[in-house]
């Protein structure tokens, strides 16, 4: 039997969502493409005869502009080295919880978890804090240990990856979560049959676990790709996008010519292009799932 | 019977739930704007206790005045100026740092004031300049700044050196001494690298315009930014100062008490801080100089910050008469004494608390010769440039000429729409 | 799941060592919030208090105003959590259960949008905000935060599995699909319904970028931007901001810890099922 059709009532259920999502989401989206092609700055909020069309001059500036090319290589260094980091440190820790025999197995899985809900300014006060190049606990370890002290967040070459070790550590312990799920939705008897035929845990792991993970692990890959192009929250807070713009990334150059500086024409024209490389970044990642 | 097809939302409970609470939302956002307000009041960095001190006795003064005091640190200040700018949500009345004025006035966001002619002329006259843009006063200078070298008497007198120093090579002779010899020192100097003012006043000394003449295309290949940019760079080679951002400023003041620091180029506001954190012991052994120049004793910064009225505000009287209280000699001495911040007006420069003040006189040489930046609206974000590219020069990453390129080159960007809308008055080129 | 023989306190040891490393600067942040200035002053750095203290939390709520920040941060919280749930459940539901024209397409392109970043939507949003006179409101940060496709996606998941026939019957009884909705399915979706809402509360509690934006009056800060402020202003001061981050923390991990079941469950369904 049919259900009965009443488009007007469907109408009404999804109309206040939709009108949040076209009023606050798409609007603006739209918006931003075409402030985009404007040179609108301080100049213009102060008065609209001061705004001109400028097509894709904003554009063309980005390309120009070594900023712009500090902050993409910012990111894509954070992304490079963030994301495989996070993943493995993810599949990792699921492997390990996830193994027969091992107790407190949900004890584990919350104190894992628990760094993902917490507050980022406030994990930023604490890291910051550890990581001060005299009064840190960081250089404190270090000077046990033998090493020169590092300064974590001041030196060029250690900013970022000060950064990424902040970052990893504190949402692992999401996709660690998807992770278990996924091998948790392995059927054991997979397991034992390739036991019986004398196959050994990592020749397991190769044939049964990673294949049938495959699809977990490009939801992953994904959601964390994409999350970690955004990177914004981190630099803002601890570095400034210093020392020497070696954190400046993509979205806190968009940050600060958008907020800081007001030029919202060129801002908007970053954060189009950081629309792009995402874009491109999932679809690469679909497309490899497709042949892999 | 099948009901009606369509229940408008109101009638179900969810709806007239959602009404309800945009409702309560939709008060609470307007209630600011109907009721009888109190005067807000934004100041900048540390003023704040002072402040709070200063409007109560405006407050007892005007009973049917109650003022907000919001402070804001230097590090976000002109971000959240500008946002509140954007936002229509400026504070009535706010202080301003004077290389900001032109910016605000271009946008049309602070009120012109009018001063007796008596007033006028008790102000030191480049400081009334830095907020006057063609020719109508657009804040009122509250206190001034300017970059002095604070130093230890005890470290010279101990390397040999019985003055200060005036000229650059004297300085870079005792910087050397103190870097060599004394073994217990840290740092010679002390230069952040997320501060402009050092290159720009080594630049201003050396004869440096930074911009053309009408403000329209950069200048920092010129042949006396050169020269004062490579001492600036030198101060990092030869090792006086450490390259350090200003995130990692967290123990100056201790460093400074152990005689770790010799050399310190900051401002007047550090005279009030080192009285409260140092201990008293050390009064005599610190000391201010007027800034070396690089043939006899140097220029330095017009600087400070001025109140200034918001074009927005809704009860200009009551700003304009906050801002009159804030500019009293009374006013004045009491900010100078809980902050160390320099009164703008002569007349309290002749009362016995400042002009007895040692720390002080160098300060009063000073302000004799005092250069103020380019007034562009642009300049806060040259300034930034001018950070780095000086940081990334400093740090060997690129060559000073290549720094001072890709300076110029910026800048002249960041000048484009400037050069639109005066269309006509640029007349010099950048320079290839 | 693989047998392991045998390298079970192996493993038991590395999930120790790990869940260390999570949770020490937590630890961390709670016992430099309870120094006191001499314990600090000490070298090496004390593990532990020596004379714990609570004067930089009484400092908090008497000088810097937290309790104002904590109220704003709830209020704020809710609202969104509240009006968020309420929109996007009854929008998960049309997409799951009702038929209308252009439904599948339409939630395909929802789907799709996830994956524009909010930060290109920000600028402009700032603007229209602006126009609407909501700068430095609550309003502000509601309304742009009730829209939630990820919060459609997972209603629309879990009613799926509510068998049609349920439905049905009520529509013969001659129940409207409003009715249908407060009646029948609101009941039934209480566990997604909860695990959106710890989602939600959650997400909103921690939002960083856009109250950062939007609040331009200290008396509206959220707690993560007078946490940010202070950091600024109080960098002499680690046991303050400590204790700032402590108390800014403190109501999501609790909120957490109680609901985790749903939470966690929430995020699989989602995940997992793609």
């Amino acid at each position: 039997m049919t259900p009965t059709q009443r488009p007007s009532a469907a109408f009404w259920l999804v109309f206040p969502a939709l009108l949040m999502t076209g009023l606050f989401f798409v609007l603006p989206i739209v918006a931003a493409l075409l402030l985009s092609f404007t040179d609108f700055d301080l100049y213009a909020l102060a008065r609209w005869d001061h705004l001109r069309l400028i097509g894709f001059e904003n554009y063309r500036h980005l390309l120009n502009d070594p900023l712009f090319f500090l902050a993409l290589k910012n990111t894509f260094y954070f992304v490079a080295i963030g994301v495989p980091l996070s993943v493995s440190a993810s599949l990792l820790t699921a492997l390990l919880i996830n193994q027969r025999g091992v107790r407190g197995q949900g004890f584990f899985r919350t104190v894992f978890f628990l760094p993902v809900v917490t507050t980022l300014v406030a994990v930023a006060v604490v890291w910051r804090y550890l990581y001060h190049p005299r009064l840190g606990l960081l250089n404190y370890v270090l000077s046990l240990l033998g090493i020169e002290p590092i300064d974590w967040l001041g030196d060029p070459q250690w900013a970022m990856p000060s950064l990424i070790i902040m970052a990893v550590w504190k949402n692992f312990g999401f996709n660690m979560v998807i992770f278990i799920a996924g091998l948790k939705s392995i059927p054991r008897r997979l397991y034992e049959a390739a036991e019986v035929d004398g196959a050994g845990a990592f020749e397991q792991f190769r044939s049964i676990t990673l294949p049938l993970l495959a699809p977990t692990f490009v939801f992953v890959g994904i959601v964390t790709l994409i999350g970690y192009f955004q990177l914004f929250a981190e630099p803002y807070v601890m570095t400034q996008g210093g020392p020497s713009g070696r954190t400046l990334s993509v979205a806190l150059l968009m940050f600060e010519e958008g907020f800081r500086w007001w030029n919202l024409g060129y801002a908007a024209a970053i954060s189009f292009v950081l629309f792009l490389i995402i874009l491109s970044g999932t679809v690469l990642q679909m497309l490899m799932r497709r042949f892999l | 019977m099948a009901q009606r097809l369509t229940i408008p939302l109101l009638r179900l409970w969810p709806g007239r739930l959602v009404a309800v609470l945009m409702g309560i939302l939709g008060l609470l956002g307007c209630s600011s704007e109907h009721q009888d307000t109190p005067l807000s009041f934004w100041v900048l960095g540390g003023e704040g206790s002072a402040v709070r001190l200063l409007v109560e006795a405006f407050e007892q003064e005007n009973p049917d005045v109650r003022v907000i005091v919001q402070q804001i640190p230097w590090s976000a200040a002109h971000e959240k100026l500008l946002t509140a700018y954007a936002g229509d949500a400026m504070p009535d009345v706010f202080e301003i740092g004077n290389t900001w004025v032109s910016e605000f006035e271009a946008l049309g966001a602070v009120e012109s004031l009018t001063l007796s002619a008596r007033e006028k002329e008790d102000f030191f006259s480049g400081i009334l300049d830095s907020s006057t843009v063609q020719g109508r006063l657009m804040a009122k200078p509250w206190y001034i700044d300017t970059r002095l070298l604070f130093y230890r008497r005890d470290l010279l007198s101990r390397a040999g050196f019985d003055a200060p120093p005036t000229t650059w090579s004297e300085w870079i002779l005792m910087m050397e001494t103190l870097r060599d010899r004394d073994a217990g020192l840290i740092k010679a100097l002390i230069a952040p690298l997320g501060e402009w003012q050092l290159p720009v006043i080594l630049g201003l000394q050396s004869g440096a315009t930074l911009l053309d003449a009408e403000g329209c295309f950069g200048r920092f290949q010129s042949a006396s930014f050169r020269v004062a940019f490579h001492v600036y760079i030198e101060l990092y080679d030869k090792g006086f100062a450490p390259l350090m951002g200003d995130a990692q400023m967290t123990s100056l003041y201790q460093d400074f008490a152990a005689g770790r620091i010799a050399f310190y180029v900051t401002g007047p506001w550090n005279i009030g801080e080192f009285h409260r954190r140092l201990p008293p012991s050390l009064e005599s052994l610190w000391a201010t100089a007027v800034m070396p120049g690089p043939t006899g004793p140097g220029a330095s910064l017009a600087g400070g910050s001025s109140l200034a009225v918001s074009a927005s505000s809704r009860q200009k009287d009551k700003a304009l008469a906050l801002v009159e209280f804030m500019t009293r000699t009374k006013s004045l001495l009491t900010l100078y004494q809980m902050t160390g911040d320099l009164p703008p007006k002569r007349s309290v420069w002749s009362d016995p608390i400042l002009s007895a003040s040692p720390p002080l006189e160098a300060f009063r040489r000073q302000l004799d010769h005092v250069i103020a930046t380019p007034k562009v609206p642009e300049w806060e974000q040259i300034a930034s440039k001018i950070i780095l590219y000086a940081e990334r020069s400093a740090r060997h990453e690129m060559t000073e000429e290549a720094a001072l390129l890709a300076l110029d080159h910026d800048v002249d960007r960041l000048l484009s729409k400037r050069r639109w809308l005066l269309s006509g008055t640029c007349h010099q080129g950048a320079v290839p | 799941m693989r047998d392991f023989k045998g390298g079970g306190l192996l493993i038991h040891v590395i999930l120790v060592a790990a869940a260390l490393l999570a949770l020490f600067p937590f630890f961390w942040m709670v016992s430099v919030s309870l120094m006191t200035a001499e314990d600090m002053a000490l070298f090496p750095p004390p593990l532990m208090p020596v004379h714990p203290t609570l004067q930089h939390y009484q400092a908090l709520f008497d000088e810097l105003a937290m309790g104002r920040y904590l109220l704003n941060s709830t209020l704020i919280a809710l609202g969104v959590t509240i009006s968020s749930l309420l929109i996007n459940s009854m929008a998960g539901y049309a997409f799951a259960k009702l038929h209308f024209r252009g439904r599948d397409s339409l939630f395909r392109l929802l789907l799709a949008m996830m994956v524009i970043p909010s930060q290109a939507a920000m600028l402009p949003l700032f603007l229209m905000i602006k126009e609407l006179g909501l700068i430095n409101t609550y309003a502000g940060i509601i309304m742009p935060g009730m829209s939630s496709v990820f919060g459609i996606f997972l209603i629309r998941q879990y009613l799926k599995s509510v068998p049609d026939s349920l439905l049905d019957a009520a529509r013969i009884d001659g129940a409207g699909e409003f009715r249908i909705y407060r009646s029948l399915i609101l009941p039934l979706s209480k566990p997604v319904l909860v695990s959106l809402a710890v989602f939600t509360f959650m997400g909103s509690w921690n939002d960083f970028m856009w109250p950062l934006i939007i609040l331009s009056q200290e008396d509206r800060y959220t707690l993560p931007v007078a946490l940010a402020n202070l950091m600024g202003e109080h960098v002499q001061d680690p046991q303050l901001m400590m204790a700032g981050a402590v108390l800014t923390i403190l109501p999501v991990v609790v909120l957490f810890l109680l609901l985790q079941r749903y939470y966690l469950e929430g995020l699989v369904a989602g995940g997992v099922k793609d």
